[in-house]
């Protein structure tokens, strides 16, 4: 069994790979918490397929293509807020515009580069076991930044969260807030391309923050039940996709996945039976 | 008569000056203009639409003002950062949050605690007397959506308490809530008298501005009258306020309105 779980960590690529896929978990699963609980879900979709554009245009200059997705990510994020403060589009509009835009643009440019269909399948599907040691450093000081941020930055976050009336009469400054909230969504957004890739971002994002919300009752035990859910899903997956050859991405997002069925369904308090469970209680008096 | 009113000014912890405010360009205040001495309570009593919450909105920052200015302690609003609390007609957050009543009360601290300070030895002492004052210790640690419309109300009054304001705004506090919650909130505004905090409270119940407030802003988007209950809400003047919408009987005031509808919230913060 030991030997099981340890002999895939011989070949350094999977060492990397499970270095990558365990900070991507953390992440994600912690900057997710304000995904969910602020219904972000589609902006966190859009943003990761707003980066296409942003890599081929890194690709064509020959730029590093990692700096690409972060600035295009960055560029549509802050856009939306910026539509969306105008006053005369909805946000979910604004978001439909852009994204939408942003991905044809990426098509577009794409579509002039013939060698290009390899590195495409990587971006859109990850490729957690091509991890170098290059893009782990870049993902160890981006983690270390976001998850900083996010530390330090508890209160006001909270605050701007839950009740952006408090915010106000506190006279925090509530779209800065937002905007670096909007910044630090997109800087998990590219770290976890390696290992999902765009298709799958958003599950990382939503899947592991929504399981904690069944187990939890207060935001810092929900953050922290939510990394723990994104460790254990990037590694069990990892494992599976080693073992039986299925795409890393999809290993990873279906376990975690896997975990939230479990939540759903045996939660205390919040579960489906443990609710059943109450209601008939109830009814019998 | 000048030297009068030089004390009165000193005394006064908030000072409304020629204000206008609306939304949009539609104008809901104007020109306002009266002063708070220290540690008063004032009941802002007027019809629906007559600007009460937009008033509140306007002292707590949540609304800029159109024209004229507002001094708390003598500086311009926006000067001090914590001294004013702000408990809305009903608390406007997403109730599914997963924040206990504790954290709510907590969060009253943050003001004072800046953003890095945790809340220390003293804060959490401070949140758990708020929390009893209000009587509902036994639900500190429940999730807020779990609590009754009542129970959340004085669990955002607990939370005003906690940011120990000088000056604290109650939008409606005694509409739509429980008696026993309508009592603590009566008694609160005792205790809060005690400690000298100045207190505007809109209300549409004429008889509670007349017995339980020592001064009264009659109001319909401009000032009809300010002072004591005695001079304010004469017959005369409260049919100026609320026009047809008032009836006598036996000298006693009544208004045919009980619910105000939700006030329309132009006013976005969560973009």
């Amino acid at each position: 069994m030991i030997d099981l779980l340890l002999s895939p960590l011989s070949y350094a690529f999977m060492q990397r790979g499970m270095a990558a896929a365990i900070l991507v978990g953390i992440l994600c699963s912690v900057v997710g918490c304000y995904v969910v609980l602020r219904s972000m879900a589609f902006l966190g979709d859009a943003v990761a397929h707003a980066i296409l554009p942003g890599v081929a245009i890194a690709y064509l200059l020959d730029g590093n293509l990692t700096v690409g997705a972060l600035l295009a990510a960055i560029l549509v994020g802050l856009g939306i807020g910026f539509l969306t403060r105008q006053g005369n589009v909805k946000e979910d509009t604004a978001i439909g515009i852009l994204f939408t835009a942003a991905l044809a643009l990426g098509v577009a440019l794409i579509s002039t580069i013939r060698t290009y269909a390899v590195d495409l399948s990587h971006i859109l599907f990850g490729n957690i076991l091509g991890v170098s040691s290059g893009d782990l450093w870049l993902t160890i000081g981006l983690s270390v930044i976001v998850l900083g941020s996010v530390i330090l930055l508890f209160k006001p976050l909270l605050i701007i969260s839950f009740d952006p009336v408090l915010a106000a009469t506190l006279r925090l400054p509530i779209g800065l807030l937002n905007n670096l909230l909007m910044i630090l969504l997109a800087f998990t957004i590219v770290i976890a391309l390696q290992t999902v890739g765009i298709g799958l971002v958003a599950a990382m994002l939503v899947t592991p923050p929504a399981t904690a919300y069944l187990l939890t009752r207060r935001m810092a035990p929900m953050m922290f039940f939510s990394a723990l859910i994104g460790i254990f899903s990037s590694v069990v997956g990892l494992y599976l996709s080693f073992y039986y050859n299925i795409a890393s991405g999809a290993a990873i997002v279906l376990t975690a996945t896997f975990l939230f069925v479990l939540a759903f369904l045996f939660a205390p308090g919040r579960g489906v039976i443990s609710q059943k469970a109450h209601k008939s209680r109830v009814l019998r008096g | 008569m000048d030297e009068l009113n030089k004390m009165f000014e000193n005394l006064a912890r908030l000072e409304i000056d020629h204000v206008y405010a609306g939304y949009g360009n539609n104008l809901i205040l104007e020109d306002l203009t009266f002063q708070v001495p220290h540690g008063g309570q004032v009941a802002v009593v007027g019809p629906n639409g007559a600007g009460k919450s937009t008033l509140f909105k306007v002292l707590v920052g949540l609304l800029p003002v159109k024209k004229g200015n507002i001094f708390i302690h003598g500086l311009p609003l926006g000067a001090h950062q914590d001294c004013v609390a702000y408990v809305p007609q009903r608390g406007d957050v997403d109730w599914k949050f997963p924040v206990t009543v504790r954290d709510v009360v907590m969060m009253g601290r943050y003001g004072r605690l800046g953003w890095l300070t945790r809340p220390g030895e003293k804060d959490h002492q401070i949140v758990a007397e708020c929390i009893h004052q209000l009587g509902v210790s036994k639900l500190a640690n429940q999730p807020i959506g779990e609590l009754s419309g009542g129970q959340q109300q004085r669990v955002f009054l607990a939370r005003a308490l906690a940011q120990q304001p000088h000056i604290l705004l109650m939008d409606e506090p005694f509409t739509g809530v429980d008696i026993s919650t309508q009592e603590v909130a009566l008694n609160l505004l005792e205790e809060l008298h005690k400690q000298g905090v100045t207190v505007l409270v809109s209300t549409h119940d004429l008889n509670m501005a007349a017995e339980r407030f020592e001064l009264v802003l009659l109001l319909n988007r401009k000032i009809i009258a300010f002072g004591p209950p005695t001079e304010v809400l004469t017959p005369e003047r409260i049919k100026i306020a609320f026009g047809g919408k008032v009836l006598f009987i036996h000298g006693a005031a009544v208004v045919d309105e009980c619910c105000p509808p939700e006030e329309q919230d132009n006013f976005g913060a969560r973009s």
